[in-house]
């Protein structure tokens, strides 16, 4: 897939507009995924998808075609989501970085044994319950969250799409998994 | 094995797929001998089936032709500057001759008024720079826009740029005429005319000027 992908972006390079269309299609779901899973919203994820794209084909000529376009565009993608997130946020969250800890949130001073009723638990579906914990991670641990175990990136891609260095990807994976289990253990 | 650090960083390196052999045989037994972290690293896997179990989204109906509707329309003006940006060299050398020239130009068609470079003594009349008789012009000599009679001497170059040098007509017969009115100039005399010859002599005077500086 790789190589016809490579193929049409040369083309679009050229000025065939139409190109872009199978590069759309090939890639909405994971993109639009990635910003829904982040963002937690339908509306918003799909404005940010196509921002995404836009983008992406507006500066084309800027993308290095020896690089992996998936992980280029996954940048875009992850980038536009995390201003907007930024941006929408309330002055105080529980998610916020307690000052002077790395990764520590309001989150982990917040007794996470304490057990969900069982009824509330049975009454929300799984699924609507594992994203909305996922959303309650801060930010910078729900795109690794997000990108390794939902697009099933390798760490170094991860590294790659966020331009952080390897390192940091494992101890954010580590702190969001580590938070994770703390709120789904009782699931 | 201490568990609240060196297991449970086991662990992750062992979700994260960068296990040795060695550490792997360390963790698992510990994971025998300690009903804690056992349900820790339990509690880790199951945490990973589940959020890879939710099941995947996709995007809405139409996205992608939402996406190419909304595409911004294509401008002719990319071609050039893609070129340009693909080709800094050529980019750079058509600058700078686009300036070179066109100060060049600039220059030539600048002023068409008459110009002398030693005033003193020196007669304009009509457009024709006069030399008069009993004067003696010590050094190069450059006219612009503008003829130029040489009735006394010059003791140089003689550069007319956009102009003639006259024969004396007044003394059409006198023995001073034609090669020998050359007598009067001690140097060279160059007459240019042509923009190309303008351009020449540029870069002749740059390189002349290079030269006697690396003399210096």
């Amino acid at each position: 897939m790789e190589t016809v992908i490579k193929e049409k972006i040369k083309q679009i390079k050229k000025g065939n507009q139409a190109a872009f269309e199978d590069v759309v299609s090939f890639y909405q779901n994971k993109v639009y995924q990635i910003c829904f899973r982040m963002i937690g919203n339908a509306h918003e994820a799909e404005d940010l998808a196509q921002e995404a794209f836009i983008r992406a084909y507006t500066n084309i000529d800027r993308f290095d075609e020896r690089r992996k376009f998936s992980t280029w565009l996954y940048r875009i993608a992850t980038n536009l989501t995390i201003d907007r997130i930024r941006k929408k946020k309330p002055d105080y969250f529980l998610d916020a970085e307690v000052k002077g800890t790395e990764g520590l949130s309001m989150y982990s001073q917040i007794a996470a044994d304490q057990a969900l009723p069982e009824e509330e638990v049975e009454s929300l579906e799984l699924q609507t319950y594992i994203h909305k914990e996922i959303l309650a991670l801060p930010p910078k641990y729900r795109s690794v969250i997000v990108l390794r175990f939902l697009d099933e990136l390798s760490l170094q891609e991860i590294a790659e799409v966020l331009e952080i260095p390897v390192g940091t990807v494992k101890t954010r994976i580590h702190r969001g998994r580590e938070t994770l289990r703390k709120r789904l253990r009782h699931v | 094995m201490n568990c609240k650090e060196e297991a449970i960083a086991l662990m992750h390196k062992y979700l994260d797929d960068h296990l040795t052999q060695t550490e792997e045989k360390k963790l698992r037994m510990h994971l025998q001998a300690c009903q804690e972290c056992q349900t820790h690293f339990h509690e880790l896997k199951r945490t990973i089936s589940l959020v890879k179990s939710s099941s995947p989204v996709s995007a809405p109906q139409g996205f992608t032709s939402n996406v190419m509707a909304n595409l911004p329309k294509q401008k002719k003006r990319n071609h050039y500057t893609k070129w340009f940006r693909n080709h800094p060299f050529f980019t750079a050398a058509a600058v700078f001759f686009l300036m070179m020239f066109g100060g060049i130009f600039s220059a030539w068609t600048e002023d068409q008024q008459v110009t002398v470079s030693k005033q003193e003594n020196l007669v304009i009349k009509n457009q024709v720079v006069i030399v008069p008789e009993d004067v003696t012009v010590n050094g190069d000599l450059v006219v612009r826009n503008g003829d130029l009679r040489i009735e006394g001497a010059v003791n140089g170059d003689v550069t007319i740029i956009n102009g003639d040098l006259l024969k004396q007509d007044s003394r059409e017969d006198s023995p001073l005429d034609g090669e020998k009115y050359m007598a009067y100039v001690s140097g060279e005399v160059n007459e240019v005319n042509q923009v190309f010859e303008w351009v020449w002599y540029h870069i002749k005077n740059t390189w002349e000027s290079v030269f006697s500086l690396a003399k210096e």
